[in-house]
């Protein structure tokens, strides 16, 4: 999905944006249909209108937790059936004294907020099978207790769905109502989606480690979306009574779930009109193929299977037809450095990275032996070594990924709390890796974006309603994006999805996305690996012109020309240890480094 | 009542550590985490309850036909769910084929043999009360299973090769074994670990669709219990789970009972993501 609907006033981008009044004529024309469709049809539509509208309630929000976050909700039902119990238990008064529809329905909604999380709870730390166990085996849990409640829930036997006071009691006020309902989720799940909460989601399924490095916390992001699709969830469920006039456990199939999670799939990951249109698809599908109704669920099972091994993209990528345009064949990345200056004003901070005498063993292993060094502000501070020396590990250490056995980590003499990853964004620490880390489903723009994570402020609640703080703060930090994206020289490919690009232009992006906190300290992990001869010089000026900027900058490098020709001083580890360190000079004389490394 | 709920938690618990056992014969060759695991179990009641009651078969000919049955499933899930999705691990795919699988194994059941759950025979005659063949019989095949899993992993080639490609699936193709051959035999392997529970506890689970279901979630709490790919950890993760729910079950009644079961699962999973029994796992940078 593209957001780009501001005007860029940098606009040398040669935008392959989204053609915007197109998109709005599919949601005007989507509007139409929607509101006309009682007068086209007859009742029988109209109701699978209505039925379509409160799947879509749901699968808004879910479609955040298994488009977005990638997490594999599958049980979905359960809350489905929490709403749809807790909307008529209170408005026939079986606990309490009855109440109206409209008080109900927010009371099931904290229900399905509350078991959402609950549910949610072993996906922010376990593998993502236990979460899908964990959704399966609640949904059968709930069912298990709709049977077994029988005071409350009327067991087998059932109980009726709430009544809708008028207008809403008639099959067509009811259609507008759940009409009204799925428009407003549709707002919200879109307004989720676009702000940094959407694309941290994103970041987090597809490149979690780089997330946690731009600051962004797993745990922090997904609990807000599990009580929103949990709430969702369970409006949709109350609903969902309204419509059945009558619920018993049997209503709550698996199949449901199904049908929830297929309709994401269909869609395809991280959009939002994808989805809405698998829903109505699923929706209208068994109405055609009515005769098989017995084997509704075998059909469903047996497009979920096709759709995994065949079409996992789904009609999103299918749809995606700027992204179908060749790209220019002899691309060059041009770095523009001249900007970088007016984009980082530092005030030369005076901070020193530091560590002293670090200790890192994995099992007997001694991974890093007591080592030492000092990053400086605005100078270059290589590090270079053989293969299994310990530079990543160094880097991972200071990144917070590895909590060292010994020694201390230190910025301007306070130390830096240890394992903690995510927090590194908000020391100014920042960095690129080994292997770039980047969501390749999302623009370049979208993925440089992700990097001024920890510059966001809004509230999840100001980005549900896309309140004007979580705007402005969006539009500068698009703003910064495409201007870093120039100053990395890479302005023309702004729009374009990021696994289009070659090996090279990734390792740029990650740079770029690494500045978007105006880092104190940025460390590059091998950035010139897989370069060619041109692109490691340019490279090498637009690392001399962030650190000239006032950045320190720690290079993990094979290619000792270029540490040789950028750094203001060398480290050389070997084996864990320090072997030698000092100016580029020094190093290039000394003569174990010559033996162990350099080779003379 | 302590007796009851030591023999109907034994009975249950054994035949949830087989499940058990079965998640973790396919993840060891695969690390694929397969949803079929339970309806392997539905199946052995269902396809024993077919060959003996419905088709008169003897026992121990229906016995091994229902084997020969599962181990063709465990097969098809190999080829069909399995393999295919295989390139792209990290992306769990798996998950929805064989979820996709399981529902199509499930619903062919449904409608092919029934929606209601139907007798399953009696295999020997012997014992009553507490000691009724329908609680000692899953007891002694999970034991039975164990003592054959271990001979066949310690004193065969065939084994060991199954433990090297577990151990380190790199390395083991790098030997020459046969990876893919290998995983094909485990995942029909652990399908007929799979139908030895589900026929061993016929008599106490009846031949019904919906064990299925049931039987994926309870069969893999003891794999949370006792840490992925961990058999004894699975085994007395298993037994811990039978007998905790049927103490619940004859304590707070039916619905509270599984309320608990899912408690203590999420309780945990929270508090040791590895499992019990299980290594903590390293970080992935």
């Amino acid at each position: 999905m593209n957001t780009q609907t501001s005007d860029n006033s940098l606009a040398t981008v040669s935008a392959m944006r989204q053609p915007v009044g197109k998109q709005l004529f599919w949601i005007l024309a989507a509007t139409i249909i929607a509101l006309g469709l009682p007068y086209i049809s007859n009742d029988y539509w109209v109701s699978i209108g209505t039925r379509a509208a409160i799947y879509w309630v749901l699968i808004s929000g879910l479609n955040l937790v298994v488009g977005f976050a990638g997490q594999l909700a599958i049980g979905y039902v359960a809350l489905l059936t929490i709403g749809a119990y807790t909307t008529s238990v209170l408005t026939a008064g079986k606990l309490f004294e009855p109440i109206s529809v409209f008080f109900a329905l927010p009371a099931a909604a904290l229900m399905g907020a509350f078991f959402g999380v609950i549910v949610g709870l072993p996906a922010l730390r376990l593998r993502t099978f236990y979460f899908a166990m964990t959704t399966l085996g609640f949904a059968t849990i709930v069912t298990q207790i709709a049977l077994a409640w029988q005071s409350v829930t009327g067991g087998g036997i059932g109980i009726p769905g709430p009544e809708m006071p008028a207008p809403f009691d008639s099959s067509l006020g009811f259609y507008y109502l759940c009409l009204g309902f799925a428009a407003i989720c549709t707002w919200l799940s879109t307004n989720i989606a676009r702000s940094r909460f959407g694309s941290g989601l994103i970041a987090v399924r597809d490149a979690e480690v780089a997330a946690e490095a731009c600051g962004i916390s797993k745990s922090a992001l997904l609990i807000p979306i599990f009580i929103l699709a949990g709430a969702l969830a369970a409006v949709s469920g109350g609903l969902f009574a309204g419509l059945q006039t009558y619920i018993t456990p049997d209503a709550f199939t698996f199949e449901l779930s199904l049908l929830f999670f297929i309709s994401i799939l269909i869609g395809g990951r991280g959009s939002i009109y994808g989805p809405m249109l698998g829903t109505i698809i699923l929706v209208i599908l068994p109405e055609i193929a009515a005769p098989l109704a017995a084997w509704s669920t075998f059909l469903y099972a047996f497009l979920l299977l096709v759709i995994v091994l065949a079409m996992p993209g789904g009609i999103a990528v299918l749809l995606d037809f700027n992204n179908r345009r060749p790209l220019e064949k002899h691309r060059t990345v041009a770095p523009q450095t001249a900007m970088l200056a007016a984009l980082n004003p530092h005030q030369v901070s005076g901070q020193t990275l530091s560590l002293q005498d670090i200790v890192l063993t994995f099992g007997s292993v001694r991974a890093i032996d007591g080592v030492s060094l000092d990053v400086k502000p605005g100078k270059i501070h290589g590090l270079i070594g053989p293969n299994g020396s310990g530079k990543t590990t160094t880097l991972n250490v200071i990144s917070g990924y590895y909590s060292p056995n010994q020694g201390t980590l230190t910025l301007d003499a306070k130390r830096l709390p240890v394992g903690m990853p995510h927090l590194r964004a908000n020391h100014g620490i920042s960095r690129t890796f080994q292997t770039p880390r980047i969501v390749g489903e999302i623009s370049v723009l979208e993925n440089v974006m992700i990097g001024g994570a920890t510059k966001g402020y809004a509230t999840f609640i100001q980005a549900l309603l896309a309140a004007p703080k979580e705007r402005r703060e969006r539009k500068a930090l698009k703003e910064r994006a495409v201007a870093l994206l120039q100053v990395v020289g890479l302005g023309a490919l702004a729009h374009v999805r990021t696994d289009r690009l070659q090996h090279s232009e990734l390792r740029f992006i990650e740079i770029a996305r690494a500045l978007m906190i105006a880092p104190d300290f940025l460390m590059l992990d091998e950035p010139a690996a897989g370069l060619s001869n041109d692109e490691i010089k340019k490279l090498g000026s637009l690392i001399q012109a962030i650190s000239a900027c006032g950045t320190g900058v720690l290079l993990v490098e094979h290619h000792v020309d270029l540490i040789f020709d950028i750094c203001d001083d060398v480290t050389v580890l070997n084996l864990g240890k320090i072997l030698a360190a000092g100016t580029p000079d020094e190093i290039r004389a000394h003569k174990e480094v010559v033996n162990a490394y350099l080779g003379g | 009542m302590f007796a009851s709920i030591l023999a109907a938690g034994l009975a249950a618990g054994a035949i949830y550590a087989l499940i058990g056992i079965t998640y973790n014969t396919m993840y060891s060759t695969s690390r694929v985490m397969s949803f079929t695991a339970g309806q392997l179990g539905m199946l052995g009641g269902v396809f024993g309850s077919y060959f003996i009651l419905k088709l008169g078969l003897p026992i121990i000919v229906g016995f091994i036909a229902t084997l020969i049955c599962c181990a063709i499933i465990g097969f098809i899930t190999e080829i069909v769910a399995v393999r295919p999705v295989l390139k792209s691990l990290e992306q769990h795919l798996y998950v929805l084929s064989t979820l996709a699988l399981a529902l199509m194994i499930q619903q062919v059941t449904a409608i092919e043999w029934g929606t209601e759950p139907r007798p399953f025979p009696k295999l020997i005659g012997l014992g009553e009360g507490v000691w009724d063949e329908k609680f000692w019989i899953p007891v002694v095949a999970c034991a039975l299973t164990i003592i054959g899993l271990e001979y066949l992993y310690r004193r065969t080639l065939v084994g060991r090769a199954f433990v090297a490609v577990a151990e380190d699936n790199f390395a083991a193709q790098a030997l020459g074994l046969p990876e893919r051959n290998l995983r094909v035999a485990s995942y029909m392997l652990a399908a007929v670990v799979g139908g030895i529970a589900g026929f061993s506890g016929g008599e106490l689970l009846l031949a019904f669709f919906a064990n299925g279901a049931l039987l994926n979630f309870y069969g893999f709490v003891p794999v949370a219990l006792g840490g992925l790919g961990n058999n004894r950890g699975a085994v007395i993760g298993g037994l811990i789970l039978g007998l905790f729910q049927q103490a619940a079950n004859f304590l707070v009644g039916g619905i509270f009972a599984s309320v608990a079961v899912f408690t203590l699962f999420i309780v945990v999973l929270l508090a040791a993501p590895q499992g019990l029994f299980g290594a903590v796992a390293s970080r992935r940078v």
